[in-house]
C-alpha cells in the first residue's frame, strides 16, 4: 500500500506539474496576445489615435466680433450691445443620450420658466443639422435669479450650460425701429446667403433698415481660438487666439431728440414724419406710427406677440416712412407750378377766375376745388398760398402728362431717393408708359387734372416727399438722402464712399430762370405767414420764418376691412393730412414731411406737428439727449 | 514530513548563520520586491490618474501598508491549524452574501456593500475571493485525486453558489474572479481533460441561457463591447476613450502627467479600473510592457511556489491564487484595451481602492506562507 500511495502521489505531482506547464503556456500565450493588442493600438494605429486624441482635446472655436455701435448725430447711443445669458443644452451630454431631453426639460422647467414657445423653437433648432456637441439654445435673456437657480442645480443638469453673449440692445427702443431697423436671430434663409466662415460665431444679423444695410460694416470679422477642452466641453486653456475685429461704429444724422419728439407727436395716430437736413441730405428724423419695440426681436419675439403685431389693423410693423404710398396731394403744387413756368407752357403771370370748379369741356364733369364758390382771381402765388385746385386743374390740362411727370421725376418721384434704407420703395410716378403697362389704358386729360393736384395715380412715400421738400428748399440742389453721417468717425457724403452703390438720383435742377424758385419760395412762405395761408395758424408767433405747403389727400381706394366696424370704416375714409416745409427760410436747417393718415386736412392735422419740430430743431441749441442707460460698446 | 523542516546551512556553508531574516519572517523576498516595484510604479501612475492628487496617493500608500501588515499576519499563521476553520469562514461568507442580497447598500443599481453596526462598510464578495479557493482546495485536498465526478459536482456547487449570489448583486467582475479561482482549483486537482472539454462544450451551449439571465445593463455592456461605436457617447464612451488614450501613447508615451486623455477628463475612472490606460498614454508601450513583465514575474514566482509545495492543499491553492491573479491582469487590461467586455476588475496593486488591494495582498500572503513551508531540497 505505501508503495502504491507513493506511486500515486508521485503520479499526482507530475500531473500537477504538467498542469502548471499548461498554465504557464496559457499565461505566455495570453500575455503575447495582450502585447500584440497593445502593439496594434500603440504602434500600428498610433497615428490614428493621436489624431483622435487631438480632436478630442483641441477645438477650434470661432469668436464672434462685437457688433458696431450706432450713434445719433450728437453721439447718443442708439444701438449698443449688452450681455445676455442664454440657456443652452448640449444634447450629446445629457444623461443616456437621447431619451433624456424631455425629462431634462421638465426638470429645467422647475428651475426656470420655459414656455411652450421656447420648447417648440428648441425642438426645431434641435432638428436642424448641427455639429455634434454644439449647444442648442433653449432660452435667451436669463435674468440673474434664473442664472443663480441654474448654477445651483448645475450638478443635476449635465449638458445644460449658461452661455453669455453680447446681443444688440436699443436703449431707446420704441420709435427708433423704423429708422434703425433691428437685428434678429439668423434664420435658415439668411444662413444660406451669409459668409459661413465670417458668421460662424454670429447669431444675429441685421434684418431691417440701417442694421440690414450696414450689416457688413457693423458685423466685423470673426476671430478664432484653438482651445483645449475636457470631456464636458469646458475650456481649460486657450492654445492659440486670433482676436475678432469688431464691427465699425456708425454715426447717423438722426437726431435722437427730434426723433423722440416726432414719435411722441405721432402717438395714437397712424402716419409718418421724415425730416431731412437740406444742407447735407441727412435724415434727422424718421418716424412711423404706430411703432413697436425692437428689442423683443433681438432675442426672439414670442409667437403671440408677433401675431398681435402682424394682425393689428394699424399695421405697426409697416414702415410708413419708407413704404407708405400716399397721394402727395397739394404738396406737389409748387413742383407743378415750377414745371408749368419752366417749360414755358404756363406764362409766369398766368391767372384765372376760379368759380370753384374746373371743366375739361363745356358741360362736362366738374372737377371741384376744395373751397365751394372758389377763390376768385387766382395767380401762381395765390394758388400756392391758398392751395387752389382749380388753378392746377387748368395748368395740368395745359401741360398734359409729360412736363409734369418729368419735373416730378427731377424732384425724386418714382425713384428711391434714400441711399441706405433697403426697404424704401419708389411708389408710383404715373407716366403715360406706366399707365399703358399697368392699367392697359392711355392717358386721359382727366388723369392730368388729378395728377396736377397730386392725386390719382400718383403716390409717394413720406421719404420721397421729404426729399422733394429738401430740393425745393435748396432751390434745386440735391444731396444724397441718407441715414449715415460717418463711419468709425470718417464722414460719409455718399454711400459710394464706403463702396456701396449710390441710388440713381436726379441731378440738380437748373431752372431757366432762377427767380422762379423765389416765386415759389415766397408763396410757400406766405402759406405759413400770409394772412390767407393755409398753414398760417402753424406759422404764427414764430421768431424765424418758415416755408411750407399743406396737403389733403382724399382717401378713396382704401380696401374695406373684413370687420364691419362702421366707426372704423368711417374713420378710415377720412382724408390724409399732409404737410411739407422747411425752416428757417433763408438758411434751411430742416426740411420736413408729415403725413397723418385719416387725420383730416393737412393744415390742422399735419402742419402743427411740423411747427413743433421746427421750433425744437431751429430754436434750441443742439441739446444733449440722455439715453436711458449707456450699455455695451467696444 | 518535511513541512516544518528548517533550512540547514547551504552547500557552500558560508554567510548562513541559522535561518535568515526572510525565513524568520516567512516572507518571500523575491515576491516582495516585485510587489514593491509594482506598487511604486502604480503609485506613480495613480498620482497622475487621480489628477495629481497627493491625498489619493497618501491614502493608497496607507492601504498598501495595511495590506503589507495583512501579508505579514497571514504568513505568521500556521496554515495547518487554520485549515479547519475554512468551512466555517466559507459558510459565514455565504451568509453575509445572502445578507447583502437582502440588506445590502450600494449605488448605480448594484447592491454590494454591507453595513453592520460597529463595523466599517465592507463587501462580503471580496472575502469570497479567498474563501472560495480555500474552501474548494480544502474539500478536494481530503478527497482522492483526480476527483470523482461526484466530488467535482460538489466542488462546482461550492463555487457556483457564491458566484451566483455575487452575480446577482450584480458584480460581474468579482463573480468572474471568484468563479475562476474555484474552477482553477478543480483544474489543478487533476480534473480529467475529458471532463474539462465536456464542461467547455456544455458551457458554450449554455451561453444563450446565460444571455437570457443577464441584467439589461450587463447585456448592454456585452453589446457595447461588440460594437462600441454604436453608442459612442453612452456605453461605448469608456472603451473608445481608453483606446484613444492607449493608442495615442505610442511606444514611448506622452510623459508622466502629460496624458491629455486622462487629464482632460475624457478617460473615465482614471484612477480605478481604467488606470492602465493612463499608464499606456503616459508611459507608452514601454511602460505597459514593463508592468506586464513585473506581473509575469509574479505569476512565474507563483507557479514556482505552487510547483514546490508539498501538500495537495498548498499546491492547488497556490496555483489557483496565481492564476486568479493572472485573471485580474488579463481581464483588466483586456477590458481597457477593448479586447474584453467592460467588467469591474481592478488592476492588481495599481488601481486605487482599499478592499481589493487587501484581498489581493492576502492572497499573495497565502502564497508566501505556502512558500515558507515548502519542503527543503537538499
Amino acid at each position: 500500500m505505501p508503495w502504491l500511495k507513493m506511486d500515486s502521489q508521485r503520479q499526482e505531482v507530475s500531473q500537477f506539474k504538467a498542469r502548471l506547464w499548461w498554465a504557464l503556456l496559457l499565461i505566455v500565450l495570453v500575455f503575447v496576445g495582450l502585447i500584440s493588442r497593445l502593439i496594434y493600438l500603440q504602434v500600428i494605429q498610433h497615428e490614428h489615435y493621436v489624431t483622435q486624441s487631438d480632436n478630442n482635446r483641441q477645438q477650434l472655436q470661432a469668436l464672434a466680433p462685437t457688433r458696431g455701435l450706432i450713434y445719433d448725430t450728437n453721439g447718443v447711443l442708439l444701438a449698443g450691445n449688452r450681455a445676455s445669458h442664454s440657456l443652452t443644452v448640449v444634447p450629446e451630454r445629457l444623461i443616456k443620450g437621447h431619451k433624456g431631453i424631455d425629462s431634462m426639460l421638465t426638470e429645467l422647467a422647475e428651475v426656470v420658466t420655459i414656455d411652450q414657445d421656447d420648447i417648440k423653437r428648441f425642438k426645431r433648432r434641435l432638428n436642424q443639422p448641427r455639429r455634434p456637441f454644439s449647444p442648442v439654445t433653449l432660452r435667451f435673456q436669463l435674468n440673474p435669479t434664473e442664472i443663480a437657480q441654474i448654477t445651483v442645480n448645475q450638478h443635476r443638469l449635465p449638458g445644460v450650460r449658461i452661455v453669455p453673449e453680447l446681443v444688440r440692445y436699443y436703449p431707446m427702443d420704441d420709435g427708433f425701429v423704423h429708422a434703425l431697423g433691428y437685428v434678429g436671430r439668423i434664420n435658415d434663409r439668411e444662413l444660406a446667403k451669409l459668409d459661413s466662415v465670417n458668421y460662424s460665431a454670429t447669431h444675429h444679423v441685421g434684418k431691417l433698415g440701417v442694421e440690414r444695410f450696414y450689416e457688413n460694416e457693423l458685423h466685423g470679422t470673426v476671430g478664432h481660438q484653438t482651445v483645449e477642452t475636457n470631456a464636458r466641453g469646458r475650456v481649460l486653456q486657450v492654445l492659440e487666439r486670433f482676436e475678432p475685429v469688431p464691427g465699425k461704429d456708425i454715426t447717423l444724422f438722426l437726431n435722437a431728440q427730434l426723433q423722440q419728439a416726432a414719435v411722441k407727436l405721432l402717438e395714437g395716430k397712424r402716419g409718418a414724419i421724415v425730416a431731412i437736413d437740406p444742407s447735407t441730405g441727412g435724415v434727422l428724423a424718421m418716424a412711423s406710427a404706430p411703432t413697436y419695440g425692437a428689442n423683443q426681436f433681438v432675442t426672439g419675439i414670442s409667437n403671440a406677440n408677433y401675431q398681435a403685431l402682424r394682425n393689428s389693423d394699424d399695421l405697426p410693423l409697416f414702415n410708413r416712412a419708407l413704404r407708405g404710398r400716399y397721394p402727395p396731394a397739394s404738396t406737389v403744387k409748387p413742383v407743378i407750378a415750377l414745371a408749368g413756368m419752366d417749360t414755358g407752357i404756363v406764362p409766369r403771370n398766368y391767372s384765372l377766375w376760379d368759380p370753384g370748379y374746373y371743366q375739361l369741356t363745356e358741360g362736362g364733369r366738374f372737377y371741384r376745388d376744395w373751397k365751394e364758390g372758389g377763390h376768385g382771381r387766382v395767380d401762381m402765388h395765390k394758388s400756392i398760398v391758398e392751395s387752389v385746385d382749380t388753378y392746377y386743374y387748368a395748368i395740368a390740362h395745359l401741360m398734359g402728362n409729360d412736363p409734369m411727370t418729368k419735373y416730378l421725376a427731377k424732384f425724386g418721384f418714382g425713384q428711391v431717393t434714400i441711399a441706405d434704407q433697403p426697404e424704401a420703395t419708389k411708389a408710383v410716378l404715373p407716366t403715360k408708359q406706366w399707365k399703358r403697362i399697368n392699367r392697359n389704358a392711355s392717358w386721359f386729360p382727366g388723369d392730368s387734372l388729378n395728377l396736377g393736384i397730386g392725386q390719382g395715380f400718383l403716390s409717394a412715400t413720406p421719404t420721397q416727399i421729404a426729399s422733394m421738400t429738401m430740393v425745393l428748399a435748396n432751390k434745386g440742389q440735391w444731396h444724397q438722402v441718407r441715414m449715415i453721417k460717418a463711419i468709425n468717425g470718417q464722414a460719409v457724403t455718399k454711400v459710394s464712399d464706403i463702396g456701396r452703390n449710390d441710388p440713381k438720383q436726379p441731378i440738380d435742377i437748373k431752372l431757366k430762370r432762377n427767380s422762379d424758385w423765389d416765386g415759389v419760395h415766397n408763396a410757400m412762405i406766405d402759406v405759413m405767414h400770409g394772412a390767407k395761408g393755409t398753414g398760417r395758424r402753424s406759422g404764427a408767433n414764430s421768431s424765424y420764418k418758415m416755408a411750407g405747403k399743406t396737403g389733403t389727400a382724399q382717401v378713396l381706394g382704401i380696401k374695406q376691412d373684413s370687420t364691419y366696424d362702421a366707426d372704423k370704416i368711417a374713420e378710415r375714409f377720412r382724408d390724409h393730412g399732409l404737410y411739407i416745409g422747411w425752416a428757417p427760410v433763408n438758411n434751411p436747417k430742416i426740411a420736413i414731411a408729415v403725413i397723418i393718415e385719416n387725420g383730416g386736412g393737412g393744415s390742422s392735422a399735419a402742419a402743427p406737428l411740423a411747427r413743433k419740430l421746427f421750433d425744437l430743431y431751429v430754436l434750441e441749441p443742439k441739446p444733449e439727449v440722455k439715453s436711458e442707460d449707456n450699455v455695451g460698446g467696444s | 514530513m518535511a513541512d516544518f523542516q528548517r533550512s540547514a546551512p547551504d552547500a557552500k556553508g558560508h554567510l548562513r548563520k541559522g535561518p535568515g531574516l526572510w525565513v524568520k519572517l516567512r516572507l518571500d523576498p523575491f515576491l516582495l520586491i516585485l510587489i514593491f516595484a509594482i506598487m511604486s510604479f502604480g503609485l506613480l501612475v495613480l498620482y497622475s490618474g487621480s489628477g495629481a492628487s497627493d491625498a489619493a496617493v497618501q491614502r493608497q500608500s496607507i492601504r498598501y501598508s495595511v495590506a503589507l501588515l495583512v501579508v505579514i499576519f497571514i504568513t505568521q499563521m500556521n496554515l495547518r491549524h487554520v485549515q479547519r476553520w475554512i468551512p466555517l469562514v466559507y459558510i459565514a461568507g455565504l451568509l453575509l452574501l445572502l445578507a447583502v442580497l437582502f440588506f445590502g447598500v450600494g449605488a448605480k443599481g448594484a447592491q454590494r456593500w454591507l453595513e453592520l453596526p460597529g463595523l466599517p462598510r465592507f463587501q462580503p464578495s471580496e472575502m469570497m475571493k479567498l474563501a472560495v479557493p480555500l474552501m474548494v482546495s480544502w474539500y478536494l485536498a481530503s478527497r482522492p485525486r483526480p476527483p470523482s465526478l461526484a466530488h467535482v459536482f460538489v466542488a462546482i456547487l461550492l463555487v457556483a453558489i457564491p458566484v451566483l449570489l455575487i452575480a446577482k448583486q450584480p458584480d460581474l467582475g468579482t463573480a468572474l474572479l471568484v468563479g475562476s479561482s474555484g474552477v482553477f482549483v478543480i483544474f489543478f486537482a487533476g480534473l480529467l481533460w475529458r471532463y474539462l472539454i465536456a464542461a467547455m462544450v456544455i458551457g458554450a451551449a449554455g451561453m444563450p441561457l446565460l444571455w437570457m439571465g443577464m441584467r439589461e445593463y450587463q447585456k448592454q455592456r456585452v453589446l457595447t463591447f461588440l460594437d462600441p461605436e454604436s453608442d459612442p457617447l453612452g456605453a461605448g464612451w469608456n472603451i473608445i476613450q481608453s483606446k484613444i488614450a492607449i493608442g495615442s501613447g505610442g511606444i514611448n508615451g506622452k510623459g508622466w502627467l502629460q496624458g491629455t486623455q486622462s487629464h482632460l477628463d475624457f478617460l473615465p475612472e482614471t484612477h480605478t479600473d481604467f488606470i492602465v490606460a493612463v499608464l499606456a498614454e503616459e508611459f507608452g508601450l514601454m511602460g505597459v510592457c514593463l508592468l506586464l513583465a513585473l506581473y509575469f514575474l509574479v505569476l512565474l514566482r507563483g507557479l514556482v511556489i505552487a510547483g514546490s509545495a508539498a501538500h495537495p492543499f498548498d499546491r492547488m491553492l497556490a496555483a489557483s491564487l496565481t492564476l486568479t491573479f493572472f485573471v485580474y491582469v488579463v481581464v483588466n487590461i483586456g477590458m481597457v484595451s477593448g479586447l474584453l467586455p467592460v467588467v469591474g476588475v481592478p488592476l492588481p496593486m495599481v488601481s486605487y481602492g482599499g478592499t481589493s488591494a487587501v484581498t489581493l495582498m492576502a492572497s499573495l500572503g497565502l502564497l508566501m506562507s505556502i512558500h515558507a513551508r515548502r519542503p527543503q531540497r537538499t
